[in-house]
């Protein structure tokens, strides 16, 4: 019988937080990168390629998260795409994240006036230009606070790979539980973690 | 390499589907109902309780929010026995989604509540009303009313987030997918009709509860 010092779980602890940042940051950035193109096609009006983006954003907004994962993880598995856990929680996490980010953003784009759309358009800016150096500044400074707030639901989603087998802090925690039977001390601290991880980025949106 | 899908093999298992879905609607609405409640009561307290009652429900939701629902669910779950408190996979689960809806509501609840004019207030204390009355007749239908589609949204959130609970062996709608999928070796196909019902089920319940809002929250005019 192993003795676990309090000291022995969080430094492992701590360790697997470094994966969840990780994924974090890949769901983001790739979500991110995902959703603003969606967004740019969504803007240019095809009737329907905005119609397809809004069937995109409805599925991944109706559906649970876990059941992405799943379907990146096992589902594809089937058809001989066999995913590491990391790849598999990686793409799910950021398809999941483009979905919100890209309906977040065309709120955003879509609440400033039209008026800005056609005075660019009278100045004889081309699409491109009116969305680059007229919209779009204006759009961002508006986006930041709800953009940073989806960073927490991102950061609190990727404990869900933990079940697809990526070890990041949940399953780091489920395991050093496991270890050494103190699933109230172990989950305690693996709260604390999180909380420590979301708050301030809570704290930043809010002033 | 090619795959044959079969989805009958999935459907085939339609009462293991059916119990799956039966779990998830009833965590839900009692889950619901409950967190609701709950908000009710800790969005007055936000606006108008002791300074200590507050710091507490605002810690609370901050908490509560800044930390992934499922290590709620497993430290109810799995944490909580070390204090004795010993629950079943169902009760854990509504447990753990009315507290992690309660701290979303609250906060929506308390944005409608702090939009209503002060004069309403002082209107419904010149008519001698009690402050229970005046919290429950006078500012809470309005301000229901103004924030239910966001009280909405965070229901079908927790309705989707509940897919977790199947960890814990609660018998809901993802727990049917892994014991279909146990069986059949069909992956694919019950994740993807499980989602699917996930999302009917999303669709639905927003066209419902909007319909249930503007039909016995808010709507009529009782005397």
């Amino acid at each position: 019988m192993v003795d676990f010092t309090t000291w022995d779980i969080v430094r492992n602890l701590l360790l697997a937080l470094r994966w969840t940042v990780l994924l974090s940051l890949v769901a983001f950035i790739g979500g991110g990168l995902v959703g603003f193109i969606l967004l740019v096609i969504r803007m240019s009006g095809h009737g329907w390629a905005s119609l397809l983006i809004k069937g995109y954003v409805e599925i991944f907004q109706g559906t649970p998260l876990l059941m992405q994962l799943f379907l990146a993880y096992f589902g594809l598995a089937m058809f001989g795409l066999e995913l590491s856990p990391w790849v598999a929680a990686s793409l799910a996490l950021t398809l999941y994240t483009s979905a919100f980010l890209t309906e977040i953003w065309r709120g955003c784009v879509n609440s400033i006036p039209v008026g800005q759309w056609e005075a660019a358009r009278s100045l004889a800016l081309n699409y491109r230009e009116q969305l680059l150096f007229v919209v779009l500044p204006q759009a961002i400074r508006i986006t930041i606070a709800p953009t940073v707030g989806f960073l927490v639901q991102v950061v609190k989603g990727t404990a869900l790979a933990s079940l697809i087998g990526f070890i990041e802090l949940t399953k780091a925690g489920t395991m050093i539980a496991n270890a050494t039977f103190e699933p109230f001390l172990v989950y305690g601290w693996v709260a604390l973690l999180y909380f420590l991880l979301c708050y301030p980025i809570s704290l930043g949106i809010s002033r | 390499m090619s795959v044959e899908l079969d989805f009958w093999a999935v459907l085939a298992q339609w009462p293991i589907l059916l119990t799956g879905l039966y779990w998830t609607v009833f965590l839900t609405v009692v889950s619901a109902a409950g967190g609701l409640l709950i908000a009710i009561i800790f969005a007055w307290v936000r606006t108008a309780g002791p300074l200590w009652l507050r710091a507490f429900v605002g810690t609370y939701v901050e908490f509560i929010r800044n930390t992934p629902f499922i290590i709620q669910l497993f430290f109810i779950f799995f944490g909580l026995p070390a204090l004795g408190v010993r629950l079943s996979p169902e009760l854990a689960s509504v447990l753990a989604m009315a507290i992690n809806l309660s701290a979303y509501s609250t906060e929506i609840i308390r944005a409608g509540v702090q939009a209503t004019p002060k004069g309403q207030i002082e209107a419904a204390q010149s008519l001698a009303l009690t402050t229970p009355q005046i919290y429950l007749r006078i500012v809470m239908p309005p301000a229901l009313q103004k924030v239910w589609p966001a009280l909405v949204s965070q229901i079908i959130i927790v309705m989707l987030g509940s897919a977790v609970c199947g960890q814990i062996s609660a018998p809901e709608l993802s727990y049917a997918a892994n014991l279909i999928q146990s069986r059949n070796f069909r992956a694919f196909e019950s994740y993807i009709v499980v989602t699917l019902i996930y999302l009917l089920l999303a669709i639905l319940t927003r066209a419902a509860l909007n319909w249930m809002g503007s039909r016995f929250l808010f709507g009529g005019q009782r005397g």
